[in-house]
């Protein structure tokens, strides 16, 4: 794991003992922002990909969804370098499961192997902000939710990263339904027709690019059913 | 790398179980939590403090826990926020930790759900190793341990842990300082003054169980009216002998017509009481 990795936080002085440099610090924002809605038989994820620092963009075309099997994926925003080991930590994972196995991982173990890895980190975070989706037993769409260090929830819908204050309001507009916690149950999913559901997401991600600068370029859309992972992409405005 | 050990204040439930299914040589199992990285930096302290204003924790709640006549009883709301910004409305602040215990949530989301979980898995290899379930006051001193062990590294937990057990009902408090105390009222988090008000104005050991339910549900209603980090839907759980019950979850929103039909009557409205 990275975290064994030599660091180079601490630079040995000349002189005397340990020097670190004063404002240094390990975390950057990459920006970029991730939604996931959950429907009866479907799960429609979207990342934009453009990747920032600052007011400079790094690349227009940087993934942000890790595809485990036909029925789980995980979309991250945050720090790209984070992003990227904490994916290499999950891949390797979900390949040592199947190994011992002999079958993919299902959504809801994903979901808490992520909570867990996030959570093993919790005084050094990823900073990282994660949305784990599929398909659960049922065949139903699945959105987890977390914080940087691991504390989730299974939603209906869920939006994370740079354009999340604009665009959750807009889903919870949209797909609101009852609460999953009030007595008697309700029904808590999302029961839009796909396209519909699609359209939302890709009118989300337009309006976020137009007030939010590090949302833009292209958005990259998973859809996925019993029948598999279909992909659509979106353009948005380069500017 | 520097890292974490400390199971030594665990109790013997954890040696005893040492990995019956092989997972911990593939690092899913206690390996995961008795080991965390550390930072390499030399100002502990001030790197978590800055930590913190980045990753923005959940945080925010209200919760209260009592014991009466029929039992224990435990009420919370479920909002989680991220500085100001809701992150959600609808969180689980009563972790079920087996059918006869409880734990509530306050302070840190994740320092939360991930040890009251830990719990659980200690519970249950108490259970196994001991042909019986853990007593209240057992689970709590568990919780209370590891919490101690962790003692100024900056997690955040104020906890409830209620249950039933052969001494009959328990509760006990229990937070991220390592404090643990047993008693019969507790209420925890942002919102708990507010809740107290209501609560120790209605509290008596004779109600009923109906009447108890309604108070603890009143109780958290009025904390997420004044204090803006709680709020969602109300949770309210009874637990008796047989068990713990979830009777009550009710929005906020319904409830504020419930307590008030006309809400523009409400005080708070200011309406001008000399106004004609």
């Amino acid at each position: 794991m990275a975290a064994s990795l030599p660091m180079r936080a601490t630079v040995p002085a000349a002189g005397s003992g340990v020097k670190q440099h004063a404002s240094w610090s390990p975390y950057d924002d990459n920006g970029g922002t991730v939604v996931a809605v959950a429907g009866d038989d479907y799960c429609v994820v979207a990342a934009s990909t453009r990747m920032s620092t600052g007011y400079s963009i790094l690349t227009r075309n940087k993934s942000k969804i890790l595809t485990f099997n036909p029925k789980c994926l995980i979309a991250s925003a945050g720090m790209q370098a984070d992003m990227e080991t904490l994916h290499k930590v999950l891949h390797s994972r979900h390949v040592t499961y199947q190994f011992n196995h002999r079958r993919p991982m299902g959504c809801q173990a994903m979901a808490q192997l992520l909570s867990n890895t996030l959570y093993h980190k919790r005084f050094f975070p990823y900073y990282t902000f994660n949305l784990c989706a599929g398909l659960d037993e049922q065949g139903r769409g699945a959105v987890y939710t977390y914080d940087a260090i691991g504390s989730y929830e299974r939603v209906g819908y869920g939006c994370q990263g740079s354009g999340k204050e604009l665009i959750q309001p807009v889903l919870d507009n949209q797909l609101k339904a009852a609460s999953p916690l009030v007595l008697p149950a309700q029904q808590w999913l999302s029961s839009l027709p796909l396209e519909q559901a699609v359209d939302l997401v890709k009118g989300a991600f337009v309006s976020a690019g137009e007030r939010d600068i590090y949302t833009g370029d292209d958005v990259e859309i998973l859809i996925l059913t019993k029948d598999g992972i279909r992909t659509d992409k979106l353009e948005l405005k380069r500017d | 790398m520097m890292k974490l050990r400390v199971p030594l204040l665990d109790g013997p439930s954890t040696s005893a179980a040492a990995d019956p299914c092989g997972l911990q040589s593939l690092g899913v199992g206690g390996a995961l939590v008795d080991s965390f990285p550390l930072p390499p930096v030399q100002d502990l302290d001030s790197f978590e403090r800055e930590v913190v204003e980045y990753v923005k924790p959940n945080h925010g709640t209200t919760t209260l826990g009592f014991i009466f006549q029929g039992g224990v009883i435990i009420a919370v709301d479920s909002r989680a926020s991220q500085g100001s910004y809701i992150s959600s409305q609808t969180v689980k602040k009563v972790i079920e930790i087996n059918p006869y215990l409880l734990g509530t949530m306050a302070g840190g989301a994740a320092d939360c759900q991930f040890w009251e979980r830990n719990l659980g898995r200690q519970c249950r290899l108490y259970e196994l190793s001991n042909g019986k379930r853990i007593t209240v006051r057992g689970a709590s001193k568990l919780l209370a341990n590891t919490m101690f062990s962790y003692r100024g590294m900056g997690l955040s937990m104020g906890t409830m842990v209620a249950g039933w057990d052969e001494a009959g009902p328990g509760l006990y408090y229990v937070d991220s300082d390592g404090q643990r105390t047993k008693g019969q009222l507790f209420s925890v988090g942002s919102g708990s003054l507010y809740a107290y008000g209501v609560l120790d104005e209605g509290f008596k050991w004779d109600l009923s169980v109906e009447e108890a339910i309604e108070l603890g549900q009143r109780s958290i209603y009025h904390a997420t009216f004044r204090d803006a980090a709680s709020g969602g839907t109300v949770s309210v759980y009874h637990v008796t002998q047989e068990g713990w019950t979830k009777v009550r979850g009710e929005d906020v929103g319904e409830l504020h017509f419930k307590y008030y039909p006309q809400p523009e009557r409400h005080p708070c409205n200011s309406v001008d009481p000399l106004a004609a």
